[in-house]
């Protein structure tokens, strides 16, 4: 996905908050969506089952008005986490230009947690993407819950981030990292722009 | 970090918090290796440590131009050091750094743990401080609380000066934040800057950011940016502290915070030459031009020579519009055709405009030969005049048009000069007349569709304020022409502009002649010009005789005016013909020598003039020459029998 068109001025970055079922990927969105200012706020597309999990993916446009004379976009979409949804993710991420990976930080959910991880490297190795050139965050979600419930950062570091991305404790449901997650990946794909061969 | 000047003593703001770490990095600066060595500073991040060191290293490097002078942070002195072992290169690292005048560390509270790099530092200071060379290091705490550092190093970490940096005051954040704004070049009110400064930042990089997100909402315009709206645009609820905000949601601020980073991040990451090229893709896109050129460069991998492409872009731009302009004044029509609007396509341009001049000569005026003054009237032709001047004196609202036909050599061609010479002099304005004659509006109309100029050609006549077409039976038959004379014909009638035609005969005789064109010719006033009549004949010769000079007879004038002639040019051949003859024999024009010359004498204009008073006696035998010869029918009769 061409990041920058410099024919029409436009910057679009697409973002896919990936990682497994529950882990908080939608509150993420709905946290930002809530934040944006009345007269920016787009429609926040939602495809939800009954039982209110994410159907298909839910998607985000965030306007960001003119940036150094570019039309600044991003687009952030979140996956289906349950693992019979593997289709629509790898759909999903296709053409991501930056991934936010929501890991939950219960201790139960650890393997869910890996899985998931899993996963994501296998959809983007079949895309053909370089997982070290892709610009990725972790998001450790609901560091908010009991101690005895969760995970330390420290171990979750251990368990997850074995290739050193940056991370966030978060506590997306009151919006505690959301911003700075948001911020990292958006500033890392950015950041890609000045080496136009990687991943183009 | 490279050195660029743009972290500097003098945009550095000094307040309490940070004056004597502000005098020791200038004392430093004036005198490396001398006062403060290693000098060693300390503070939460964001308050200025790396500002202040480079700011050493840039003024050391100004005033001293040889000077070696590094800025490097732990974490890339590990890695090179780390690069340098494992290729073997260890020794040349070494001597690469005991070079230094002057060594800039940032961030030594990394040094936890790497025992190497610690070893490899300790070796490099005591080489530096021996040779009388400066060290500087910055960290976010005093060298004692760095843990699992060697005690020797932090020895000498502390052997030089430690100072720290606190937070900012009132005064000093405002200073800081007028300061920023001069450098940003955008204004807020006093007051605006205050409220800021009152709110509680940890670091002067946190204070940056809100000023960023200020600079940020009034550059979206959507809220004007006064001091009442400070806090609520900064996410800080009125009256709390500014950390009660870190972990909750912030509001506006938040998502304004993000777009200032989001912003920062956008504008050191856009290629400046492909924002230079778009800019000028957009600016030029927008007035028209194409701009295929300019993206054809935009999407090559590396730079080209923008500043050369921009300038023969935008010559190429400025030729257009000189070409655009020179066409524009032969036609109008042709302002902002496309042909003008490509930079690629400059030849193009050129060869349109060429054939636009080729199209646009001006059309032929009426001559100031046929003068209205000198067109004897008289009853065969006042009708014709009466109207022809009824049309100058109130051009396209009494006869409109106006039709003149009569045969060959009475006067139409004259007539209708005189008209258009009429119709140019009076009114107001000079009027934009053309007379032309037929044949050449049939053959400009063929090279205008020739050289693909026809809206050109249209332009043209449907500019006039009066169009007079002699011979107008030439486009019997020619249904192309007769076509655009009904549309240019409309055209012109509507404007109330005057239109008037000369033929050799009247509409309704004219053949292949469109019934819309006839009908139209006939709708304004047919009229027609006769043979002279005597008076008219009389009136001829005399202004013919006078004209040459000749005094003549009046008797001889009666003779001829008698005679019955087909035309004007007839009386002005006979008129010419008697003078000659006249002048061959050597006695003036009398009755006898008109009545010889014309019922039987010797015409001297079957004579060559060179003869002329030589002329041989067998020209002069009225029985060896036949002057008037039977006409074709009777000749034919003749032979038949």
């Amino acid at each position: 996905m061409s990041i920058v068109n410099y024919a029409t001025r436009e910057i679009t970055c697409k973002l896919v908050y990936y990682g497994p079922g529950r882990a908080g990927k939608t509150t993420n969105l709905h946290y930002i969506y809530e934040q944006l200012p009345a007269e920016r706020r787009g429609q926040m597309i939602s495809l939800a089952t009954q039982t209110d999990r994410t159907l298909f993916f839910d998607f985000l446009p965030l306007d960001l008005g003119s940036i150094a004379g570019f039309t600044t976009r991003f687009q952030l979409y979140t996956v289906p986490g349950q693992s019979y949804y593997a289709t629509t993710r790898n759909l999903v991420l296709q053409g991501a230009d930056g991934v936010v990976f929501v890991a939950d930080s219960q201790s139960r959910q650890l393997e869910e947690n890996v899985e998931s991880l899993q996963d994501l490297h296998l959809n983007l190795g079949e895309q053909g993407v370089d997982v070290r050139s892709l610009p990725l965050v972790i998001q450790y979600n609901k560091q908010d819950l009991p101690r005895d419930l969760i995970l330390g950062v420290a171990e979750l570091q251990d368990e997850l981030n074995f290739r050193d991305v940056p991370h966030f404790a978060a506590d997306a449901l009151h919006g505690l990292g959301v911003f700075e997650t948001l911020r990292c990946v958006a500033e890392l794909v950015l950041r890609r722009l000045s080496q136009p061969a990687a991943g183009a | 970090m490279r050195l660029d000047g743009h972290l500097r003593f003098d945009n550095y703001i000094v307040g309490s918090a940070n004056r004597l770490a502000a005098a020791a990095a200038r004392a430093v600066a004036d005198a490396p290796g001398t006062v403060y060595n290693p000098l060693f500073i300390y503070s939460a991040s964001g308050l200025g440590k790396t500002h202040l060191a480079a700011a050493i290293g840039w003024q050391v490097s100004q005033r001293q131009p040889d000077a070696m002078v590094d800025y490097v942070t732990v974490d890339e002195f590990v890695e090179q050091l780390h690069v340098a072992i494992s290729t073997g290169q260890a020794e040349a690292f070494r001597q690469n750094y005991a070079r230094m005048d002057i060594l800039l560390l940032d961030d030594v509270q990394f040094l936890t743990g790497r025992r190497e790099t610690q070893g490899e530092l300790l070796r490099l200071f005591n080489q530096m401080q021996d040779a009388g060379r400066q060290v500087v290091m910055t960290s976010d705490r005093p060298p004692s609380e760095i843990p699992d550092v060697d005690k020797r190093l932090v020895s000498r970490l502390s052997g030089g000066l430690i100072v720290d940096i606190g937070s900012p005051d009132f005064e000093t954040k405002v200073a800081i934040l007028r300061s920023k704004c001069a450098e940003r070049e955008v204004h807020f009110d006093a007051d605006v800057l205050e409220e800021v400064a009152r709110l509680e930042f940890a670091s002067v990089r946190e204070l940056q950011g809100a000023l960023n997100r200020l600079v940020a909402v009034a550059a979206l315009g959507d809220e004007p940016v006064i001091a009442g709206t400070v806090r609520r645009l900064l996410g800080a609820r009125p009256g709390t502290p500014r950390h009660n905000t870190v972990a909750t949601a912030a509001g506006d601020g938040e998502f304004l915070s993000f777009v200032a980073d989001v912003s920062a991040a956008v504008a050191s990451t856009v290629e400046e030459w492909k924002a230079r090229l778009s800019e000028a893709v957009t600016t030029w896109g927008e007035r028209g031009y194409r701009t295929t050129v300019l993206e054809r460069a935009l999407a090559l991998p590396r730079s080209p020579d923008v500043d050369g492409l921009l300038a023969t872009f935008e010559g190429a731009v400025s030729h257009l519009q000189r070409l655009e302009e020179a066409a524009a004044t032969i036609d109008q029509s042709t302002r902002g055709l496309g042909v003008f609007r490509d930079p690629e396509g400059v030849a193009a341009a050129e060869a349109f405009l060429e054939r636009v001049q080729a199209a646009g000569a001006p059309l032929p005026r009426p001559s100031s030969d046929y003068a209205r003054d000198r067109f004897a009237v008289s009853a065969s032709n006042q009708l014709a005049v009466r109207a022809a001047d009824a049309v100058v004196g109130e051009p396209g609202r009494r006869f409109n048009p106006l039709f003149i036909h009569g045969p060959s050599g009475v006067g139409k061609t004259h007539l209708l000069h005189a008209i258009g010479l009429g119709l140019q002099q009076s009114g107001e304005e000079r009027r934009l007349v053309a007379c032309v004659s037929a044949p050449s509006f049939v053959d400009d109309l063929i090279a205008a569709l020739q050289m693909g100029t026809l809206d050109v050609w249209r332009a043209r006549y449907r500019a006039l304020d009066a169009l007079l077409i002699d011979d107008v039976h030439f486009v019997a038959g020619k249904e192309r022409t007769q076509e655009e004379l009904f549309h240019i014909f409309n055209a012109l009638v509507a404007q109330g502009k005057q239109l008037v035609f000369a033929s050799d005969r009247p509409p309704r005789e004219l053949d292949e002649l469109a019934d819309r064109l006839r009908t139209r010719f006939e709708g304004g006033l047919v009229a027609q010009l006769h043979p002279p009549d005597r008076a008219l004949r009389a009136e001829l010769y005399r202004r013919a005789f006078a004209h040459s000079g000749s005094s003549v007879a009046a008797e001889v004038v009666t003779y001829l005016a008698d005679r019955a002639v087909a035309s004007v040019r007839e009386i002005l051949g006979t008129a010419n013909r008697l003078m000659t003859a006249a002048e061959v024999a050597g006695v003036s024009l009398g009755v006898s020598l008109a009545r010889t010359e014309l019922e039987g004498g010797v015409s001297p204009a079957v004579a060559p003039t060179h003869v002329a008073g030589v002329a041989d006696a067998f020209f002069l035998d009225d029985e060896k020459i036949i002057w008037d010869w039977p006409d074709v029918g009777g000749r034919a009769i003749e032979e038949l029998r």
